[in-house]
């Protein structure tokens, strides 16, 4: 087990350094000039220079790569183009906000996609099970910005229930932190909930016609035990894969709808630097992202070795 | 002790609703069976075996309507609420199915598996479960029952599999075990050592089995009667020593002569030409008219022969029996 983990965490660093790469490289084919877009109207030939050299963009290519991993292996990576603050301290700051968000709006579909899914499953066919895949169809077909918006207005404008937008920090007031983050929680959830909706669905489905259910009722076991026991601890097995990919993709930021409720995330902080060219904090920002990715892959791969006692962990 | 059937169906009749109309799998079947005695249902694959036992057990799939009495120990079922039924199912009735690969659950050990019907119809604590859960693998004879009791199923080889699902079936010492084809998916070696051991575990419990077969080599040494069906009704039925040496109905008879013979060449496999008819397009006549060499005349096309007497307890459902070979009439 710890075996495992331990060369799990040896590929996800693996994996972590491909991605410096590719990000390095990618950031070399946009064009525009950083340093230029970051001095913006005091442009002076010698500001600029010392800038440059600052930043280590003098360096050959492969120099500067390689020192920009060496820093990065102690914690250090580097420096914002526009706002001179390190990058780990830019980065690892909007990370309660996008946490706090991803996780909400994950348990918040699964609130809505469990009993839905599950129901539909078991009622197959019935005006539920319509109603149900009514819901999800929606919900994969609208737009979240558009989704967003409506909810914007219909609670905070009309019914003012909710504040339009705005962040407020967890650890700070946490019934304030939970009505900011309702709205965009529940935009980006009901997506989330409609593919998981049809997920659990068709698992729950597959299931059911499974040989062994037919035993579990062969055997006279009381419909509570064969649906939880039988049907239920093999269904989610799968699920659990998609939870995490959706988990995983929200992480990452949701960028259209932090930047339509003004929540200062990962996403947001990723718009900004793509706006302002500061290639420092957009490296920074992936980076995180993929880790983050990573380390969600590895909890689920514990957790499905747990779950089915056919896969082995080794 | 008692000439009580333990379960018996009367005009037990499927009919599953499928997208290309109404499939009849199941046509008006009679048949029981008493304690310590075996039935044996045969026939080709689709001519309505399982789902006869299904459908009398309350195992259908939803999609079926059943019709017909069923009486499990003298009880009517219709007259019993679903949860009686389910109750009376797990108590009174064990079922071994055909593949031990997909019929016993992944994700849960063999103990668990074997010791939660007890749980639920003996009242039996979760640690009284295991331990009867062990007993039960030691008396079908698995070797180190106290440590495989946790394995999971995929742990376990086929014929370790298919003794832990009759573990399963016998937990709650039921008073009919029904075996829909349990030894299929095993090799010859260890089918024998399942019938073997099923055989034992009814002379020492007295149970009533239901033993559900294409091979009639089995069936011969192990049935006391046989329900020969056909295009989902009973084609031939009686007692397996008559049924076998003077089989009345073509398609019985059809079926023995095309029985592998242990010393002939494999391949040179008799087979009845033709297939059996769709549940979908029941014919009005003989479902067997198509294929039948005897073929008396239109009558077999046109109506349905009913199920007649040939000697005490041998009934055949043909206008034209076979007579009794070696006697001249
Ligand atoms: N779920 C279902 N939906 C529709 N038709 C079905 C279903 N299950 C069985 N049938 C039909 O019912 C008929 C009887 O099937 P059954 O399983 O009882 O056959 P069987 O005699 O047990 O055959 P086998 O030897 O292959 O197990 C078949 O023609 C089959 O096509
Ligand atoms: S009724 Fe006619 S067709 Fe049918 S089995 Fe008998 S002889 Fe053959
Ligand atoms: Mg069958």
């Amino acid at each position: 087990m710890t075996r495992f983990i331990l060369r799990r965490l040896l590929q996800s660093g693996i994996v972590l350094l491909g991605v410096t790469l590719v990000v390095f490289l990618l950031l070399q084919l946009v064009p525009g000039d950083p340093v230029r877009v970051a001095l913006g109207t005091r442009f002076d030939p010698e500001t600029y220079e010392a800038l440059r050299s600052r930043a280590g963009l003098d360096q050959p290519l492969p120099v500067q790569y390689a020192s920009y991993v060496g820093q990065a292996l102690t914690g250090d990576l580097g420096v914002s183009f526009r706002s001179g603050r390190p990058v780990t301290e830019i980065v690892l700051e909007r990370l309660p906000a996008t946490l706090s968000l991803a996780i909400t709006a994950v348990v918040f579909a699964l609130l809505v996609a469990f009993p839905l899914g599950v129901l539909s499953a078991l009622r197959s066919g019935s005006v539920f099970d319509h109603a149900a895949r009514v819901f999800s169809q929606f919900g994969v077909s609208v737009p979240d910005f558009w989704m967003g918006i409506m909810g914007i207005l219909l609670f905070a404008g009309v019914l003012g229930w909710f504040p339009p937008s705005g962040y407020v920090a967890l650890t700070e007031d946490p019934v304030g932190w939970a009505s900011h983050v309702f709205l965009p929680a529940v935009t980006v959830g009901l997506v989330t909930a409609s593919i998981l909706t049809r997920f659990i669905r068709s698992s729950v489905l597959e299931v059911l016609a499974e040989d062994y259910v037919r035993t579990a009722e062969a055997k006279g076991l009381p419909t509570r035990v064969v649906v939880v026991r039988h049907v239920l601890r093999n269904a989610l097995i799968p699920v659990v894969t998609v939870v995490a990919v959706q988990l995983a993709s929200l992480l990452g930021g949701v960028i259209v709808i932090e930047v339509l409720f003004a929540w200062p995330g990962v996403g947001r902080l990723t718009y900004d630097a793509v706006q302002a060219r500061d290639y420092p904090v957009l490296q920074g920002a992936i980076l995180l992202v993929a880790a983050l990715f990573l380390l969600v892959n590895l909890l689920v791969d514990l957790l499905y070795a747990r779950l089915d006692p056919r896969i082995r962990v080794r | 002790m008692t000439d009580e059937a333990v379960l018996s169906v009367a005009d037990l009749t499927v009919t599953i609703g499928t997208r290309r109309g109404a499939a009849r799998a199941v046509a008006g079947v009679d048949w029981s069976v008493r304690a310590g005695q075996t039935l044996a249902l045969v026939g080709e694959s689709g001519s309505g075996k399982s789902m006869s036992v299904l459908a009398a057990t309350g195992l259908a799939p939803r999609a079926a309507r059943v019709t017909g009495d069923v009486r499990l120990l003298g009880t009517d079922l219709a007259t019993l609420s679903a949860a009686r039924r389910r109750r009376m199912r797990g108590r009174h009735v064990g079922f071994v199915f055909q593949d031990p690969m997909t019929s016993l659950n992944p994700v849960l050990t063999v103990g668990r598996q074997i010791g939660e019907a007890s749980e639920a119809h003996l009242g039996l604590t979760r640690r009284a479960a295991r331990a009867r859960a062990i007993e039960m693998l030691e008396l079908v004879g698995i070797p180190s029952a106290a440590e495989r009791v946790d394995a999971y199923p995929h742990q376990l080889s086929g014929g370790m599999r298919q003794r832990a699902v009759i573990a399963m079936a016998l937990v709650c010492e039921p008073d009919l075990l029904i075996a829909d084809e349990p030894t299929t998916a095993l090799d010859v070696t260890t089918q024998a050592q399942i019938v073997e051991l099923v055989a034992d575990l009814q002379r020492r419990l007295g149970t009533a089995v239901v033993w559900i077969s294409h091979d009639l080599g089995v069936v011969a040494g192990l049935a006391d009667t046989v329900a020969v069906m056909y295009g989902g009704r009973i084609v031939e039925q009686g007692a397996v020593d008559a049924v076998f040496a003077e089989p009345a109905h073509p398609y019985t008879a059809a079926l023995l002569a095309a029985r592998p013979d242990p010393d002939a060449n494999v391949t040179e496999l008799v087979t009845i030409p033709g297939t059996p008819p769709s549940p979908l397009e029941l014919p009005e006549g003989c479902a067997f008219w198509p294929r039948c060499s005897v073929r008396g005349d239109s009558r077999c096309e046109r109506e349905l022969p009913p199920l007649v007497p040939v000697a005490a307890g041998h009934q055949v459902r043909t206008f034209y029996p076979r007579q009794p070979t070696g006697e001249d009439r």
